[in-house]
Parts: C-alpha cells; structure tokens; sequence
C-alpha cells in the first residue's frame, strides 16, 4: 500500500517516515516567517500533531507537502496574531554595518514599523520582501490567489513608507 | 516621481539591510517531540473558557449581523 494510503489509515510507521521528510522543510518555511528557531520547531511540531489529527480527511491525490506548508502558514500566522496582540514582539539583533547614523535611524524604525504590522501583512512581506519567495509559492501556502498576496505585499509597503515619512525619513 | 515597483525595492532594499537572514536549517531531529506529543494527554479547557465560549456563542445568536462583520475581518 502506498505510504499516504498508509497514513490516512493511521499508521504511524508512515506518519513518522513523512514527518521525517518533510520535517525540515515545514520548519524553514515556519522559521521564515515567524523569524524564531525555538518558536518554529514548537510550531513544527504543532503541524504534524495537526496533520496527524486530520489524516482521515486528507486527499491523496493532493501534494502532502503542500498541505503541511499551508497548515504550517496558518498556525504561524496565528502565533504572530497572539504575540502581536501580547507586545512581546522579539527584538532582531542589529545588523552591524558602518553606515551613517541617519541609516541606522531608518533601520531601527523600520524594523519597529515592521514589527507593528498586522500579522497577514507581516508573514506575506516577510516571505516576499524579506526572503524573496515568489508570489505563486505563498499564495500556494495562504490558500489564496496571488492577487491577494500581491495587495498584502503593497499594503506592507505603504505602511512602512507611511511610517517612515512620518518619522521624516524618507526611504 | 518613482512607481509602485520601485518602492516597493527600496524597501526590499532597506528590509534586508535592516533583519539578518534567518538560518533555516532544521538544527535537531523532532521527532521525539513529536512523539511526546502524540502521547500526551489531551488538553482540557478550564471552566472561564468554556464559559467565554458559550457567551460568544450566545453573543452571535443575538446579534446575527456580527458573524458578517466578523466574517469580513478574516
């Protein structure tokens, strides 16, 4: 029987042989948007327990990676949205450079602007701004159509260049 | 006057000036974890979530036009 099959009957051998295959690519993809390593390997986790609680209604004729991203897309989005309303919005380390100081006054607001962005808003500008991910691959893991990220993407910028102008800094 | 695709790579640009790149290399195997947690207990709601629940369940019965609102929220 084939290794899906398997799993949407509750095998855990072949639970365990995706979750082997798939574990790191769940976890960059979390890491890449919620920019945590401990927080995106709880969150790893969290979407293979959810995977595994699902397996019955999986369609084994879908993609399972694309599946596990998506529920993954999710979860970190929901894990900003509570950190978010909680303020405990972790501090990156800086980036050492030896630009001016009117550069570095741009970064750490911009950093600040970045980090008050509502959560759809932030993971869709992390992935495409950030990590460079193409529109059509996080439209794939939001469950939306690529106009929507699109607009997120463009809604991101304005805020930040809003927020930017209103510190006067112009970008 | 600049156009929408060159603001948004200035602040591409400057975005990634400003965050490190992330190490997205899975740093352990987690499949213990996950095991852990396949064997743990099921989580049980305390008493006030139960009650927040019903009182928002109670809340969109009176207010039907909420569940719009609240549906063009997401």
């Amino acid at each position: 029987m084939e290794l899906l099959e398997r799993f949407k009957q509750g095998d855990v051998d072949a639970f365990e042989e995706l979750f082997r295959h798939f574990q790191g690519e769940v976890y960059a993809w979390i890491v890449r948007i919620v920019r945590d390593p401990s927080v995106a390997e709880d969150l790893t986790i969290e979407t293979f327990w959810r995977i595994h609680k699902s397996r019955a209604r999986f369609d084994t004729r879908y993609a399972f990676g694309a599946w596990a991203r998506r529920i993954a897309t999710n979860l970190a989005i929901d894990h900003m949205r509570v950190r978010h309303s909680e303020e405990e919005l972790v501090r990156e380390p800086a980036v050492e450079s030896a630009d001016s100081a009117l550069q570095m006054e741009i970064r750490e607001n911009l950093q600040q602007a970045f980090r008050h962005l509502s959560p759809k808003l932030r993971a869709a500008a992390t992935l495409a701004l950030l990590e460079e991910r193409s529109y059509e691959e996080i439209a794939s893991a939001f469950g939306k159509p690529v106009g929507v990220i699109r607009t997120r993407v463009f809604r991101a910028v304005r805020q930040l260049r809003k927020e930017l102008e209103r510190l006067g800094l112009k970008p | 006057m600049k156009g929408e695709n060159e603001r948004i790579d200035d602040v591409k640009r400057l975005l990634r000036s400003s965050f490190l790149p992330m190490d997205t290399q899975l740093p352990r195997d987690l499949w213990p974890g996950m095991l852990k947690r396949m064997t743990a207990a099921p989580i049980a709601l305390p008493w006030y979530d139960w009650a927040l629940i019903a009182l928002f369940a109670a809340w969109l019965l009176a207010v039907p036009q909420s569940i719009l609102q609240l549906l063009y929220q997401f």
